[in-house]
């Protein structure tokens, strides 16, 4: 097992990726400074980690964002592979997705499988202006044309190798490691 | 879980996980499209041996939400009219290859004989059998009374200390015999009240307490006040003298319903016999939850049907 990131490089990573997403407001032509950003977390630790990038971007430019979860569950392509999964809550931050862009939050970017059905899961929600992709970790054997926007770290990993993520609200430590 | 047969045979942390799972669900029911692709190419089938237009339409709902393909297959205008036994119909069923069968038969323990018998693999869901269960109606009573009490931070929690009061005919009820176990493992405690004909004889293991006096149920206070509809199909003796005199007694009438406490909740399976067991008053008031009670069925059986189906074949080995 081989430490990636220690509690202080996510840190940095979220608060280098709040002021990434803030600034590539501009870029989306109808952003207005009245429609805030939606930020969807991914259960269960990209709720976390867009929980901690909507505190960071709070005290950059308030009322900018808000804030809510997306379970993707119903969505996966693999439901038959394996024993029944449970769901996680989602929670639609009031005033909807409608027009508006949102940022999906994950802390593992991999197959880029739970991100496609991330996608359809928000399409029943509404139609949204963009959607952009915002991963702690990038660790690369994508088999779906997907790409994130906003990545913490990209890291180069061999198929069978598993990246843990932990955080301190679920987990006991916080980091991310490595083991082959 | 591979098939739901009872109530009786849940523990409470699978109860309380079906009741999250429909909590999920329930949520579905607020958005822009309110259907899941997960159970697309899935089939279910409806199998009705006994009239029901309120469960058979629910779990049409509830299927139809979840994507899967439903057929509805009725005991009238099919071959089991003409004398299929349940063994053909299973396995005309397995042939056609629905992966779960929601089932009502008026004998008691159908549904177990489905699921047991080998004849077909598919998930089996017991949707009333005799007079012996009819838990998604139990679980559905208990998502109501759970939400009503805790709202939106119903997640996790079972009943524990809630009083739920249950009135009517007992002997003939699986609705109330599913709640009583359920209610129970979920920490709930239950009173029966009935006319003594309308009591099993022997209690014996049941998780309640049973009277026969409405009014002094009513005056020790109660948290949920669950009426049963009387069954005019299974009363084939004189249970009680009249209808007029069973309302007396044992019906919550406008002046029963002024006595209750103002966060008593008013259930009732449905359908109703207004101004039998239930006044039109106590039904439409804001204590009443049957309509809520049509809307949660609808959830709990999107719940119990994704528990049952989603996963793999070999997910249940």
């Amino acid at each position: 097992m081989r430490d990636v990131l220690q509690a202080a490089d996510i840190t940095r990573a979220l608060t280098r990726i709040s002021h990434e997403i803030l600034e590539s407001r501009g870029s989306d032509a109808s952003d207005s400074a009245s429609s805030p950003l939606v930020i969807l977390g991914i259960p269960t630790r990209g709720v976390l980690l867009a929980r901690r990038i909507a505190a960071i971007v709070e005290t950059l430019e308030p009322g900018a964002v808000v804030v809510g979860s997306l379970d993707v569950t119903m969505y996966r392509d693999d439901l038959r592979a394996q024993p029944t999964r449970a769901p996680a809550p989602t929670v639609i931050p009031q005033g909807g997705i409608d027009g508006r862009t949102v940022v999906l939050v994950d802390d593992v970017l991999f197959s880029g499988r739970t991100i496609r059905a991330a996608l359809d899961a928000i399409a029943d929600h509404g139609r949204p202006q963009a959607v952009r992709l915002a991963v702690l970790v990038d660790r690369g054997h994508r088999e779906l044309p997907i790409r994130a926007d906003f990545v913490g770290k990209n890291l180069p990993t061999s198929r069978d190798e598993r990246i843990s993520v932990r955080l301190a609200e679920v987990d006991d430590t916080e980091g991310v490691t490595i083991t082959s | 879980m591979r098939h739901l047969l009872s109530t009786r045979d849940l523990d409470r942390e699978t109860a309380v996980h079906i009741l999250d799972v429909a909590e999920d669900m329930a949520e579905v029911a607020t958005r822009e499209v309110r259907k899941l692709p997960t159970l697309r190419d899935r089939t279910v089938v409806n199998l009705f041996f006994e009239d029901s237009t309120r469960t058979r339409t629910s779990f049409e709902v509830a299927a139809k939400r979840l994507s899967a393909d439903l057929i509805n297959f009725s005991a009238k205008g099919s071959s089991v009219s003409k004398g299929e036994s349940l063994k053909d119909t299973a396995q005309t069923l397995a042939a056609l290859g629905a992966d779960a069968v929601v089932i009502r038969h008026s004998s008691s323990g159908a549904a177990q004989t489905l699921a047991e018998s080998g004849w077909i693999d598919a998930a089996v869901l017991n949707a009333g059998d005799g007079t012996h269960e009819h838990p998604t109606q139990a679980l559905l009573d208990a998502f109501t009374i759970r939400r009503r009490i805790h709202g939106a931070g119903s997640r996790g929690r079972d009943l524990d200390g809630v009083r739920v009061t249950i009135v009517g005919d007992i002997l003939h009820s699986r609705v109330a015999r599913s709640n009583v176990w359920l209610l129970a493992t979920l920490g709930a405690g239950v009173r029966l009240v009935s006319p003594a004909t309308l009591l099993p004889a022997d209690l014996t293991g049941w998780p309640v307490t049973a009277g026969s006096d409405l009014d002094a149920a009513i005056a020790e206070g109660t948290d949920a006040l669950m009426m049963l509809r009387i069954q005019g199909e299974r009363m084939h003796a004189a249970y009680f003298p009249t209808t007029a005199e069973y309302s007396r007694h044992w019906g919550l009438t406008d002046e029963r319903f002024a006595r209750l406490a103002p966060d008593t909740m008013v259930m009732h399976p449905g359908p109703m016999n207004r101004g039998l067991e239930i006044s039109a008053r106590a039904a439409d008031s804001a204590q009443s939850t049957v309509l809520e009670q049509v809307a949660n069925g609808v959830s709990i059986r999107m719940a119990v049907l994704y528990l049952l189906v989603a996963g793999g074949a070999e997910a249940h080995a």
